[in-house]
């Protein structure tokens, strides 16, 4: 409908004698420039975490005999996934394992910890920040021939069984995980009032377990789950720790994979990588229900 | 016997005294409030009643035990708190089961005991709501029933209302005496709104830096303020200094005009001046019967308070006649009951007051009188 034969054209009101100010939206304008540049560097971003993802899942349905990308073909996928001899379901499956453990001992260590440090001890903070950070500060391959020789003999003689040695790998990736745990756990806690629903707790009677399974842990699932992804993260993909530890983990079998074969590893990467996603989604979706939950003591 | 003791209850954080020399002997099913500006130590008392903070000296004894150094789960108090402090996670059926959970009662009891709270609380239908699905009003009712649901012996309310809106406030204010009453539950109730405290209790406590001004009941603490602190923090009072005509028959000076009280002056400061206290509604326009105080002066201001209209008079007439060398000129505040008919002089209008004998009272010397007013405003 063209302007001048408009119906509504003779509604408009003015006032006699005041010049029409001209509209400040066209009715065919652009988008702003602003929203465009927001397209531009979201397509940037978009290209940067994607285009590596697209290349790898390009080269690892190359051909077996012919050149790179010549023809596609699922065969790398069916070498790992479908061959008896492939290592890859009972290496992964094992890091997942690891992994559950590491989130359970980890947020057994830092929940309690950083609720008493916020409830009790704030003055040490600084300190339990700063150690949460050691990860950051000391390198990983430092720290696995410290806890070799630790832990190859008296009075904790763990790296003389396999068991044992796992055990080494759940403790060492929990310190890993602390500087992520902590600070999602140390955020959650400050978006709620524990001062508060604490001593409500107290007065109705409950104990320290109780409050801090039954009040605390609720009202920082979110927090938690954040943590619980990053640490899935980590663990899944660490090579460092596992192969001097000699723990057959998913780390090392992907680097194994990559120095004796060509194809696959790329293929691996795209499962392992799927795989991870899915995982993260499983454990948001069994944490559902956090949409309910009001964050913070009162409104 | 009482059924509440605190004894010599002291409170030291570092080298600065929170409570000091806390006494008070409260009786089953009385409601007690603790009265008084920010930080005179009425919320850590309560604080060391319920076991959030451990005594640095007394003792705490509650139906004949003592309970000083019992840890808070252990002492069957129920708190309710400023910020509600209701478990987000949890329905509202669940927040007010949670302490009957921690006792592991049957779930059949707890189901009847919280429906029973439903309704004292007027929430009935709202058992399966979320904390946040609710209004503070309604989330503070929740929070009443949930203290309530355990049977405490005593009831601790920290300043509960303070979060809500003026109309809410009156209305549960209301529902909270009732119940209370109803239950016959001892209750301390600390706020700093004196019109609450006066309202709600049976007794007040007034506190000012860590001490107890002064204990009794609204009436006496309205109308027989023990101290300056107590007579300007409660109430609306106009303090003005005076010199002394006669200690003995009570005779003191005012603006040059003469003022009696009922009683013989016995303190003062070193200037030979006095505090005088009279609050504004003990005072009228008019010559009033024989033998009242009246005082000339001249309208100043008038400010309109909805149900009462108050009215500046700056003592002596507009010249200054009247006073005596020094003075620049004292002024109070009288308070007369708004109708449909009332006229008021208008401003600059010379005018006759009075007020009986009784109605006023002396505080002390006028330096301490200035000291406690000049306090209150600080901390207001």
């Amino acid at each position: 409908m063209t302007q001048g034969g408009s119906p509504y054209a003779a509604m408009k009101l003015r006032v006699p004698g005041e010049p029409e100010l001209p509209s400040k939206v066209p009715p065919n304008e652009k988008p702003r420039r602003g929203a465009l540049w927001a397209w531009i560097v979201f397509g940037l971003g978009f290209l940067y975490f994607f285009l590596p993802l697209i290349a790898t899942i390009e080269f690892s349905l190359g051909h077996p005999t012919g050149p790179v990308g010549a023809e596609p073909s699922l065969q790398y996928y069916e070498n790992v996934l479908i061959d008896p001899r492939s290592e890859f379901f009972p290496r992964l499956f094992f890091s997942f394992l690891i992994a559950i453990a590491t989130i359970i001992l980890s947020i057994a260590i830092i929940v309690p910890t950083a609720y008493w440090v916020r409830l009790r001890l704030p003055r040490l903070r600084p300190i339990v920040e700063f150690v949460t950070l050691m990860p950051f500060v000391i390198p990983p391959v430092v720290a696995v021939f410290g806890l070799i020789r630790t832990f190859s003999g008296p009075p904790f003689p763990l790296m003389n069984t396999t068991i044992g040695s796992n055990v080494v790998l759940v403790g060492a990736y929990t310190i890993l995980s602390f500087p992520y745990m902590y600070r999602a756990v140390d955020t959650g806690l400050r978006a709620i009032d524990i001062r508060s629903l604490t001593e409500a707790a107290q007065s109705l009677g409950a104990g320290w377990p109780r409050i801090i399974v039954g009040v605390i842990f609720p009202n920082i699932r979110v927090a938690l789950l954040s943590g619980a992804f990053l640490t899935l993260a980590i663990v899944i993909g660490e090579y460092t720790m596992a192969s001097f530890l000699g723990s057959k983990t998913f780390g090392p079998y992907l680097s194994l994979l990559g120095q004796n074969r060509a194809f696959e590893p790329a293929g691996v990467s795209i499962i392992s990588f799927g795989l991870t996603w899915i995982a993260m989604g499983a454990i948001q979706f069994i944490g559902r229900g956090g949409e309910r939950i009001q964050v913070g003591g009162a409104r | 016997m009482p059924f509440l003791t605190l004894t010599g209850v002291q409170k030291l954080f570092g080298a600065f005294t929170a409570v000091e020399d806390f006494n008070l002997e409260a009786e089953k099913g009385e409601f007690v409030s603790f009265l008084g500006p920010s930080g005179c130590g009425k919320t850590t008392t309560l604080r060391m009643i319920a076991g959030f903070e451990l005594p640095t000296g007394g003792t705490i004894v509650v139906n004949g035990v003592d309970v000083t150094h019992r840890p808070p789960n252990q002492r069957n108090v129920g708190m309710v708190f400023q910020s509600y402090a209701l478990f987000p996670n949890m329905s509202v059926a669940d927040n007010i089961g949670f302490g009957l959970k921690v006792r592991k009662r049957p779930k059949s009891q707890v189901e009847k005991r919280v429906q029973e709270l439903l309704e004292l609380i007027h929430l009935e239908d709202r058992g399966n709501r979320y904390p946040y699905q609710l209004s503070g009003g309604q989330q503070q009712r929740v929070a009443l029933a949930r203290a309530l649901a355990i049977e405490p012996q005593v009831l601790l309310l920290d300043e509960p209302l303070s979060a809500l809106d003026a109309k809410i406030r009156l209305i549960l204010r209301t529902e909270i005496r009732a119940i209370q009453r109803q239950l016959g539950i001892t209750t301390v109730y600390v706020t700093h709104d004196q019109e609450e405290a006066l309202s709600l209790s049976d007794r007040v406590v007034v506190m000012s830096e860590g001490r107890i001004e002064q204990i009794g009941t609204p009436f006496e603490i309205y109308n027989f303020p023990a101290t300056a602190f107590v007579a300007s923090f409660v109430g609306t009072l106009n303090l003005v200094a005076a010199g002394v005509i006669d200690a003995g028959s009570g005779r003191l000076s005012l603006a040059g005009q003469e003022v009696r009280t009922t009683k013989a002056v016995t303190e003062g400061g070193m200037d030979g001046r006095v505090t005088l206290a009279v609050r504004p509604e003990g005072i009228s326009l008019g010559e009033g019967p024989e033998g009242s105080n009246r005082l000339r002066g001249t309208i100043e201001d008038i400010n309109f308070l909805g149900s009462i209209v108050r009215l500046r008079l700056r003592l002596g007439d507009s010249n200054g006649t009247g006073l005596t060398l020094g003075e620049t000129g004292t002024t109070i505040s009288l308070d007369t009951f708004n109708e449909p008919h009332l006229t008021v002089p208008p401003v600059g209008e010379l005018v006759t007051v009075w007020f009986p004998q009784e109605a006023c009272f002396v505080l002390g010397s006028a330096r301490e009188g200035a000291a406690a007013a000049a306090e209150l405003v600080t901390e207001v």
